[in-house]
């Protein structure tokens, strides 16, 4: 789960992680008292859940409280575009208001799992502000790393050897390595899936802060996170992808014109570059899970109709466990009931796959039946021709 | 012969009496799988289905029956700790099907198996079935046959589609493993194909991966150097888009890492015979053999 970077901050407070002082707000009204509390020069963002919104115009330095709410009240409501919000962008609907810093340096730390080791492992690098993979391409050697034994967790000789290789001294290097344990601590505890800190600021004083936030949430933790699961922000996500969750499917829309439904993740990924092939683009990702049920795959119509570019079907089904004849079952009554009025493409495969051709064909609905994964490829391009 | 399971496997069931475990058991057994055990704490001394005792522990378990492989069917809260338990126990073989286990509790299991002799295969995995021998998992039995083709997989409906293909074009299987989606599992392709390679009754094998990490990229290399016998491979997801996790919890394009198209080039390059579609499993294998 992504949350925003105010309630990233929030909790890395918690933990005892320096953050600069601020506050989320929903009005330019707010925000003006925010700065206004805060006083001085202050940072006005746009919360969304993308990067690159400083150059999309949405991270704006202001003199004043005065400023804060003008500025504010330009943002609010304004369509942001970024490199990761797509050309639609995303509507801007808080803001995080907080105290301007005296920036000596831009750094970066972060924390990701090392899917290779199985381990987690912290990175560091003297190139704040952009994007670490870039930094990761080109100059690779500017990034440190210390892979963490999650029997005892970072070890304060690590984090030592990470703050050293950023160059720090005196009072910068000691808060640094107060951050980088309190950083694992944090993410450890709220079952983070990558904690992005960058930039990681060091100012004159002496002190480190997380200027920037970027944490996801591992949504197999949930259940033990009750407090972090009201975060969710649902206006950050896909409507349908919100509707098919409330049915616990598994969808994700995508911008073809062939709708999707399949049993499994894998061959529902499958499907879709079967589809590319094929000649059409597939219009989702939808796993019914492992019973496809005649609710789910009733379910599963209306989240795929629900997308107005959707011209055609495929609907792939392998039945292990679950019977081929009691879906095809599930699928004559759901498409009746719902009123499908465009091409449906059906291959179901497994157990009882010849009853099930029974069914859909007696059904007296219109269904292309495929009897092989080839074959439903191009009963496909004949539906969209 | 074929790997990990067959006739000699005594297998115990963690988490019997609830309904997928229960379930499946009966599946399994129907299969001709050895049942010898199941597992759950406090209905220690029942019998599952008049027949299979169920112990408390898994010490007690391994103690009496001498069962040498577990399945876990646990809710994922409690997954890791199973797995644990049937690593104390010495357990050789533990496959976990509970899918949704939090990355972190992966992360400790790892490291306390890796000082053990056990194996894990998955967690979130249909597991692994040596057709006419021994089923330890999920999978629909029957549309496996006995035969010479490996397959290793990330996926699980995705497997069966192979393993029907492979069917279909008359071929058999000698070891199906569905290794699992999560970004942190046991076994991986490269343990998977070290085994395959060894075993002689396996003259190919089929790996099927999917968009996220570099699990394939790795066993690229390795199939480079150690493989004699042809590899097919697919890779699922080149129609995914990036930054989204596509069901499987391991299954994320991040940061430009982990496409199916960067796969595919590194196992081509790796001498892997890879095919751009789905539908083409079956007739690449029979070529390839």
């Amino acid at each position: 789960m992504k949350i925003h970077e105010y309630q990233a901050k929030g909790i890395l407070k918690k933990f005892n992680v320096a953050v600069p002082e601020g506050h989320v707000a929903f009005s330019s009204e707010e925000a003006r008292v925010i700065a206004e509390d805060l006083g001085g020069t202050v940072v006005v963002k746009a919360q969304i859940h993308a990067g690159g919104r400083g150059k999309g115009g949405g991270v704006k330095v202001v003199k004043n409280s005065k400023e804060a709410d003008e500025v504010a009240g330009r943002m609010l409501g304004m369509n942001l575009v970024t490199h990761q919000t797509g050309p639609e962008g995303k509507v801007v609907k808080k803001v995080l208001v907080e105290q301007g810093l005296d920036i000596e340096r831009e750094l970066y730390v972060g924390i990701v799992l090392d899917r290779e080791v199985s381990r987690l492992v912290m990175m560091a690098s003297t190139e704040g502000g952009v994007e670490i993979e870039k930094v990761a391409a080109e100059t690779p050697e500017k990034i440190l790393k210390e892979w963490i034994d999650p029997a005892t967790g970072l070890q304060a000789f690590q984090a030592r050897k990470l703050a050293f290789g950023l160059g720090l001294k005196g009072d910068q290097l000691k808060n640094a390595i107060k951050f980088f344990i309190s950083l694992y601590k944090a993410y450890v505890s709220i079952d983070a899936s990558l904690a992005e800190i960058n930039p990681l600021v060091v100012t004159r004083d002496g002190n480190v802060f997380a200027l920037d936030a970027k944490i996801n949430i591992d949504d197999n933790a949930m259940y033990r996170h009750a407090d972090i699961v009201s975060l969710r922000d649902f206006d950050e996500e896909e409507p349908l992808e919100v509707e098919a969750s409330k049915y616990n499917l598994n969808y994700i829309k995508l911008d073809g014109d062939v709708g999707c439904m399949v049993n499994g993740a894998g061959l529902a990924m499958a499907t879709m570059d079967l589809i590319k092939l094929a000649g059409g683009e597939p219009a989702n990702f939808l796993d019914v899970g492992g019973s496809a049920s005649a609710e789910t795959v009733e379910n599963g119509f209306r989240i795929i109709l629900g997308d107005p570019n959707v011209k055609a079907v495929l609907i792939n089904i392998f039945g292990g466990i679950v019977r081929c004849d009691r879906v095809a079952s599930g699928v004559v009554e759901a498409a009746r009931k719902i009123g499908v009025d465009i091409p449906m493409i059906v291959r179901l495969e497994g157990t009882n796959a010849e009853e099930a051709g029974v069914i859909l064909q007696e059904s007296g609905l219109e269904f292309l039946i495929a009897r092989s994964f080839k074959d439903a490829a191009e009963k496909v391009v004949q539906a969209l021709n | 012969m074929s790997i990990l399971v067959d006739k000699d496997t005594r297998l115990v069931v963690q988490g019997i009496t609830g309904s997928e475990g229960s379930f499946h058991s009966r599946q399994m057994i129907e299969y001709g799988t050895n049942i010898v055990a199941g597992v759950t704490p406090g209905k220690g001394g029942q019998r599952f289905d008049d027949r299979v005792p169920v112990y408390n522990t898994m010490q007690e378990a391994v103690e009496k029956e001498k069962a040498n492989t577990s399945i876990i069917f646990v809710p994922p809260a409690f997954a890791s700790d199973a797995i644990m338990e049937a690593a104390d126990a010495g357990i050789e073989l533990v496959v976990c099907i509970s899918e949704g286990l939090p990355t972190m509790d992966m992360i400790k299991v790892h490291h306390y198996i890796a000082s053990r002799k056990t194996r894990l295969i998955g967690p979130n995995c249909p597991g692994i079935i040596s057709p006419g021998k021994a089923k330890v998992g999920i999978m629909p039995g029957f549309i496996h046959r006995e035969g010479h083709v490996g397959i290793v997989s990330r996926s699980g409906t995705l497997t069966y589609e192979a393993v029907h293909q492979v069917t279909q074009a008359d071929m058999g299987q000698s070891t199906c493993i569905g290794i699992g989606g999560d970004p942190v599992i046991g076994t991986n392709f490269i343990d998977a194909l070290a085994l395959f390679e060894k075993d002689p009754e396996t003259k190919a094998v089929i790996m099927i991966g999917e968009i996220g990490g570099t699990a394939e990229e790795e066993a690229a290399g390795f199939i480079k150097d150690n493989m004699t016998k042809p590899v097919i491979s697919f890779i699922a997801g080149r129609t995914a888009p990036p930054g989204r996790r596509m069901g499987h919890a391991g299954a994320i394009i991040a940061g430009g890492k982990g496409t199916a198209a960067d796969k595919m080039n590194v196992l081509k390059n790796a001498g892997v015979h890879v095919c751009e579609s789905p539908a083409d499993i079956g007739d690449m294998v029979a070529k390839a053999i």
